[in-house]
């Protein structure tokens, strides 16, 4: 079990919500890990990547390269964006074999935040007090690409005083999707609002999600028909005492 | 380069009942299949699924030899088959066949390729009486419409829009019951069928070892088009086929389930050629007319050629969160949804509409429901830089390429990168408590940051990026 831990934060982490980043930090310092955050870190490439400019995100993501290539274990609080390291990297890498080869190895070493907890670190019970009804929102990436579907829940069913509503659409896009939010600006509001109809019935008073770019677009709905709902990034709730 | 059509989707968008018919529909589909699957007697379909990607990779990297197994065996079984370069092709073997043939009414049942090739307006065109038989074509080529659905072609109609159709186009008195409506379509078509010269079919899938072609249904209008009629011509894409009748077992598995959520269909025909000596029913003449329109194009694409596994399913529109909010008729070719989105580039370039690749949020949901498994958002991604690679190629696209060559750079140098996210809260200014921002001030409300505005609200500039508190924690400790 690695002692020491890299933090890939993402840019949208990083630039717009700090604190789940800090969050994510609390809860991996609690259980004894040793953080490492490589400054020169930025973005993983996939907005390029998601948008067709395979060159530019090539060359953002072979910067991720240089900068984590040392790293024993990084752990990153997006599904999206571990999924583009895992799974896409290589795909835009083919034609150049020795970065292929780069990816390749790093690839094993790279851990969405929940996932770290429960199948490296092991914990379910990471000692959380947050006693309100929230249900979680399965981000399209992490669920559909990573497999990742009851760690999360485990996660929040052992937070002390939370009460887990499962809403009907929890497998529903929440209409984000990258550029596509603004492209297609329309039909993702519309995709957005079913959703939070979803949310709303569960009666919960938070969303939780392992993505900031889907609690970005939640929050931004339900801000905007004035929900008193809020979204939250995992990693805030099982930092609560 | 066609513009995305925005004001159609808005009209879409903005329409409560049609969003309302459509969001039910598919809901039910999806429903219906995931009741399927949950039987024990579908406890394997992960399984049939891989097993199915199988039979299709193998028929599409083998198309030259199975095609000619197929025609070779349909010959021996006293039909012809017609290769049809195009849409041109097809439509005029048709129409010198019924000339020769003194034929003027053709019945036809569901078939995607025929609407593909525009084969009703072609024959139209040339004073033929051509009858769609399948209920929700039948309504629609009443109502003048193109299908809205792969599988369910009226389902963005309403019983009352149907009452209206008929009781303008038949001159019947309205009729809002849906058995009721049933009822007078059968009794309009029945006469049809029996006075028809040339039955018209698609095809489900072809069986190379068999020479034959099947179809699957549940009206059984595709039986009596393919009975009744002296005539009988099944038009199929090249890609229908699969080498032994044996391999269709695991096809009509997937395909009911994946579909409608049915472990079969209520009719599978087999038509294999005319009638034989001493039989007492079946067309006198047989046909298959194998349409190309663009498909050896696609089998070309060694990355792309798996669209061509696609059997019409129609699973991936129903689980599609932007087909369930534009519906059909935004597409721009007769196929939509995710797979239109895929087959409409694969089959007329990228450059036709470029927008399309991009119509989706790539929630993956298309690919999990794929029965023959086909990496639908992996396409969609793949498309997505052939048409960034098309547009340079083109000199158009300029702004959006030159941000993210700016982006890039940005991403690649991180003080320029920090510096560039310690700006926004400066132009941004920070809302009291941090609530989210409703709106900007008007020089600012352009481009994304306008779209992002026109649906929601923004998230307010973090004061204090991770990397800053991040050193401050570290002075700290």
């Amino acid at each position: 079990m690695p002692k020491r831990v890299s933090l890939f934060v993402t840019c949208v982490v990083d630039q717009l919500f700090p604190r789940a980043g800090m969050a994510m930090a609390d809860v991996l310092e609690r259980l004894g890990y040793q953080l490492d955050f490589p400054e020169a870190q930025t973005c993983c490439g996939q907005p390029a990547f998601n948008s067709g400019f395979w060159d530019q995100a090539r060359e953002v993501a072979a910067h991720f390269l240089d900068v984590f290539e040392d790293a024993e274990c990084i752990v990153v609080p997006s599904g999206s964006c571990t999924a583009m390291i895992t799974h896409h990297f290589a795909g835009i890498m083919e034609a150049d074999p020795a970065l292929l080869a780069r990816a390749r190895r790093i690839e094993s070493r790279v851990y969405e935040f929940s996932r770290f907890l429960t199948e490296v670190a092991g914990v379910e019970d990471v000692g959380a007090r947050f006693p309100h009804t929230v249900t979680y929102h399965d981000s399209c990436h992490a669920l559909r690409e990573l497999k990742i579907k009851s760690g999360p829940r485990q996660l929040l069913s052992a937070v002390s005083g939370l009460t887990l509503k499962e809403m009907d659409a929890a497998e529903e896009c929440c209409g984000f999707g990258g550029t596509f939010s603004v492209k297609f600006d329309e039909v993702s509001g519309a995709m957005a609002r079913t959703k939070i109809e979803s949310i709303h019935r569960t009666g919960a008073e938070y969303v939780v999600s392992i993505d900031s770019s889907c609690l970005m677009q939640l929050q931004g709905a339900l801000s905007r028909a004035g929900s008193p709902v809020r979204a939250l990034h995992l990693s805030e709730v099982l930092a609560s005492r | 380069m066609n513009p995305i059509p925005e004001q159609k989707i808005h009209d879409t968008l903005a329409n409560a009942n049609l969003q309302l018919a459509i969001y039910d529909a598919t809901a039910r589909l999806m429903h219906k299949r995931r009741t399927a699957l949950d039987n024990p007697l579908a406890a394997d379909f992960e399984a049939w699924r891989e097993q199915a990607n199988r039979i299709k990779r193998h028929t599409i990297e083998n198309l030259d030899h199975y095609l000619e197994q197929l025609e070779q065996n349909l010959v021996h079984n006293g039909g012809k088959v017609i290769w049809a370069r195009d849409a041109t092709e097809a439509a005029d073997f048709i129409l010198k066949l019924a000339k020769d043939n003194n034929a003027l009414r053709l019945v036809k049942s569901k078939s995607m390729t025929t609407e593909e090739i525009d084969l009703n307006e072609r024959l139209e065109h040339h004073r033929l009486d051509v009858v769609e038989t399948d209920l929700g074509e039948y309504i629609l080529q009443l109502a003048h419409q193109r299908p809205y659905h792969i599988v369910a072609p009226a389902l963005h109609m309403t019983r009352y829009q149907v009452a209206d159709i008929f009781t303008e186009r038949l001159g019947v008195a309205r009729e809002v019951v849906i058995e009721k409506q049933t009822m007078i379509a059968r009794a309009k078509l029945r006469e049809k069928f029996l006075t028809a010269d040339i039955g018209i079919t698609g095809a489900n899938f072809l069986i190379a070892d068999s020479g034959a072609v099947v179809v699957v249904e549940n009206e059984g209008n595709a039986r009596l088009s393919s009975s009744a009629p002296r005539i009988q011509i099944a038009v199929a894409g090249l890609e229908k086929l699969i080498p032994r009748a044996q391999d269709l077992a695991i096809f009509l598995k997937i395909l009911g389930r994946s579909a409608t959520g049915q472990p079969l269909t209520v009719y599978t025909s087999f038509l294999a050629g005319p009638r034989r000596a001493g039989e007492i029913d079946g067309p006198e003449q047989f046909y298959l007319v194998l349409v190309d329109n663009g498909r050896t194009r696609v089998l070309a694409d060694r990355d792309k050629r798996q669209a061509l596994y696609c059997i019409r399913c129609g699973a991936c529109l129903n689980h599609c969160p932007v087909y369930r909010k534009i519906g059909g008729h935004n597409y721009p070719w007769v196929y939509s949804g995710p797979i239109g989105a895929i087959l409409s580039p694969l089959f007329h370039g990228v450059t036709e509409d470029p927008w399309l690749p991009s119509a989706s949020s790539l929630c993956g949901a298309c690919g999990e429901v794929c029965p023959v498994k086909i990496e639908i958002p992996k396409i969609l991604l793949e498309l997505r830089n052939d048409v960034v690679k098309a547009k340079q190629r083109e000199g158009s696209g300029k702004l959006e390429r030159w941000a993210f060559r700016i982006w890039a750079f940005f991403m690649r140098h991180p003080k320029l990168y920090e510096m560039a996210g310690m700006a926004a809260p400066a132009i941004l200014p920070e809302a009291s408590g941090g609530a989210w921002i409703q709106s900007v001030a008007l020089p600012l409300r352009i481009g994304p940051l306008a779209r992002w505005l026109s649906q929601r609200d923004l998230p307010p500039p973090a004061a204090r990026s991770f990397r800053q508190q991040w050193r401050e924690r570290r002075r700290q400790a």
